[in-house]
């Protein structure tokens, strides 16, 4: 008996195997082909695109594109290149990534660990937020940011996203405190210790797992949101992924596909770094918090 | 006296301040979720165009909306797109992940190759599908370079095929985060019913067609709502990949909502589809959470 049958079941054969396997490395080509594209024709003169070349190598390798896309690309009516937004993004994800996870710590907090009357209806209703065509709230967003004098700002795409992600925070944290051992915080409370101190001595501690969960989650989506970027920000505050459009449309001039191609791996970094060094965890948490609801 | 009165201050608090400290965010979701909901919807009854205007005009903008030949081309777009995108994303997801499931070498690398395009962004997608597809530059211009100089492929630039290359840029994004869905699934199967089930002579097809799938009814249902939510939301995607063309070919309500609002000045209109889409999602999402808050009572 070897050990592989003892974990499975399954049984397959030789021939079988070998399609699965072919199947499979072909698709992991399929998944791979865009970033490929991306990373070759990033790094080659764009003549070498044009003559038909998009699948090669770079014959000729130059970091002149991504220079490009970096510095002095034209977004919009600025030749600016991408990096003046990428500043921006950072400044909109950075705080708005924050406060939603410590909404979403305290709201999963209080609806497991301090039950009262109707807290699922409660829930229900941050929860269905999450999931709202955002057309709907486009319109009086727009108005509101206005009368709040954060119209076009960074603070106001902050304000926007937490109100958007904090039932998906609010999520995560309230079924991963449901399965932490409320024995433990009765204890506490018969010690005489407050609302925040359990908060603070009892969970914090052991909230790590799913506090990536959420920075992660968080994180990658308000970085890749473009609906509220082209919607409501203004010149000083537009994120990389509207200025990646804006720099991919523009009608004008010659199509430096190279320098969008570079402009794009830009764009996806961040993300794709976090997705690589972290990616782990974020399934592992996410197991953790989805063991018992 | 006044340390009774201070303790019993202390403890009013104690019980008030969960509530006290939820209260934040419920009062942001209920003004910007629930108050702009009621406010659109209201729109969707007025004669709003540039801006917003409070003039009732009951219907009007329905009955118009569904005139146009520009919502009806978004809805079938919107219904070729979503069957597809739902249907292709399921079948690719679930026969990946039974794949994945045969105790494979590298399944780890294999699994991180198949889920990192979605920590993309569609932009990003979009836009490298587009050069991709673009017949001037990309598949077309290479395989004729490469010799085979007969082979067409405009999708893109095409009418009637534009929207099936929003398809696969979407598919493309999506169905390894399925697979990942259904491959969860899989690992929670309990092994002794398959054993048995074998013991009895049953085949690897009817083992999966009788057993093991069945028990993936969960891991279905969550692709499902989750595919549809997404295909409903659809916008960057059209943006980047083809603007919404050519002419109007791969328009979605998405996109349509957002062009009729904000550059052709329609806004009664725009409020209008707005409400369609978030109908349609609330079907589909209401009895979902409805059914998944009640279990975990």
């Amino acid at each position: 008996m070897s050990v592989a049958t003892q974990d499975t079941a399954i049984r397959t054969g030789r021939v079988t195997r070998t399609l699965i396997y072919l199947v499979l490395v072909l698709f992991a080509l399929f998944y791979m082909l865009p970033l490929y594209v991306m990373v070759v024709n990033s790094v080659k003169p764009l003549e070498e695109i044009t003559g038909g070349g998009m699948m090669n190598l770079p014959v000729v390798f130059t970091l002149e594109p991504w220079a490009k896309a970096w510095s002095s690309a034209q977004i919009g009516v600025e030749p600016t290149g991408l990096s003046p937004y990428f500043w921006n993004s950072i400044k909109m994800v950075v705080p708005a990534v924050a406060i939603s996870t410590v909404l979403g710590a305290l709201n999963g907090y209080v609806l497991t660990k301090w039950r009262f009357k109707y807290d699922t209806i409660v829930f229900g209703l941050i929860l269905f937020a999450c999931f709202i065509p955002f057309q709907i709230v486009l319109i009086p967003m727009a108005k509101m940011l206005g009368l709040m004098g954060l119209a076009g700002t960074t603070w106001g795409l902050v304000l926007v996203h937490v109100v958007y992600g904090v039932g998906f925070t609010t999520l995560y944290f309230r079924n991963y405190y449901a399965v932490f051992p409320t024995e433990l915080i009765r204890a506490a409370q018969i010690d005489g210790a407050g609302f925040f101190q359990i908060f603070w001595r009892i969970l914090l501690p052991s909230s790590g797992p799913i506090a990536v969960v959420s920075i992660i989650w968080q994180f990658t989506n308000i970085w890749n949101d473009f609906l509220f970027g082209a919607s409501f920000a203004g010149a000083g505050s537009q994120p990389m992924t509207v200025a990646l459009n804006n720099l991919v449309q523009a009608s004008h001039g010659v199509k430096e596909y190279n320098v969008h191609f570079a402009g794009a791996i830009l764009a996806a970094l961040p993300t794709l770094l976090v997705y690589i060094v972290a990616g782990r965890y974020f399934v592992r948490g996410l197991m953790a918090g989805s063991v018992k609801g | 006296m006044a340390l009774s009165a201070d303790t019993d201050f202390k403890t009013r608090l104690q019980t008030w301040l969960p509530k006290l400290v939820l209260s934040p965010s419920l009062a942001l979701v209920l003004v910007f979720v629930y108050g702009f909901i009621l406010f659109s919807v209201y729109l969707s009854f007025t004669d709003s165009r540039l801006l917003p205007s409070f003039g009732w005009v009951g219907w009007e903008n329905y009955s118009k909306l569904w005139r146009l030949s520009h919502w009806e081309t978004s809805l079938t777009n919107m219904g070729i797109f979503a069957a597809l995108y739902i249907g292709i994303c399921t079948a690719l997801g679930l026969s990946l992940a039974i794949f994945l499931d045969q105790k494979i070498r590298g399944e780890g690398f294999i699994r991180t190759i198949y889920l990192y395009p979605m920590a993309l962004s569609f932009i990003v997608t979009g836009t490298a599908w587009k050069w991709f597809l673009d017949p001037g530059i990309g598949l077309e211009n290479v395989m004729q370079s490469w010799g085979w100089t007969s082979f067409e492929f405009d999708w893109i630039k095409n009418r009637d095929f534009a929207i099936y290359t929003v398809v696969l840029a979407a598919v493309w994004q999506t169905s390894g985060f399925v697979m990942a869905m259904f491959l969860a699934g899989l690992r929670g199967i309990d092994n002794e019913i398959l054993k048995a089930a074998q013991m009895d002579g049953a085949s690897n097809w009817n083992l999966y067609r009788r057993i093991i799938i069945p028990q993936l009814r969960p891991a279905f249902l969550s692709a499902f709502v989750i595919l549809s939510h997404l295909a409903i939301k659809t916008f960057d995607l059209v943006i980047a990949l083809t603007g919404g063309g050519p002419g109007r070919a791969t328009e979605l309500p998405a996109t349509f909502m957002y062009s009729y609002t904000f550059s052709r000045n329609q806004m009664g209109i725009g409020a209008a589809s707005a409400t369609i889409m978030l109908m349609t999602i609330a079907a589909i999402m209401i009895p979902y959470l409805y059914a998944e808050l009640r279990e975990k009572k």
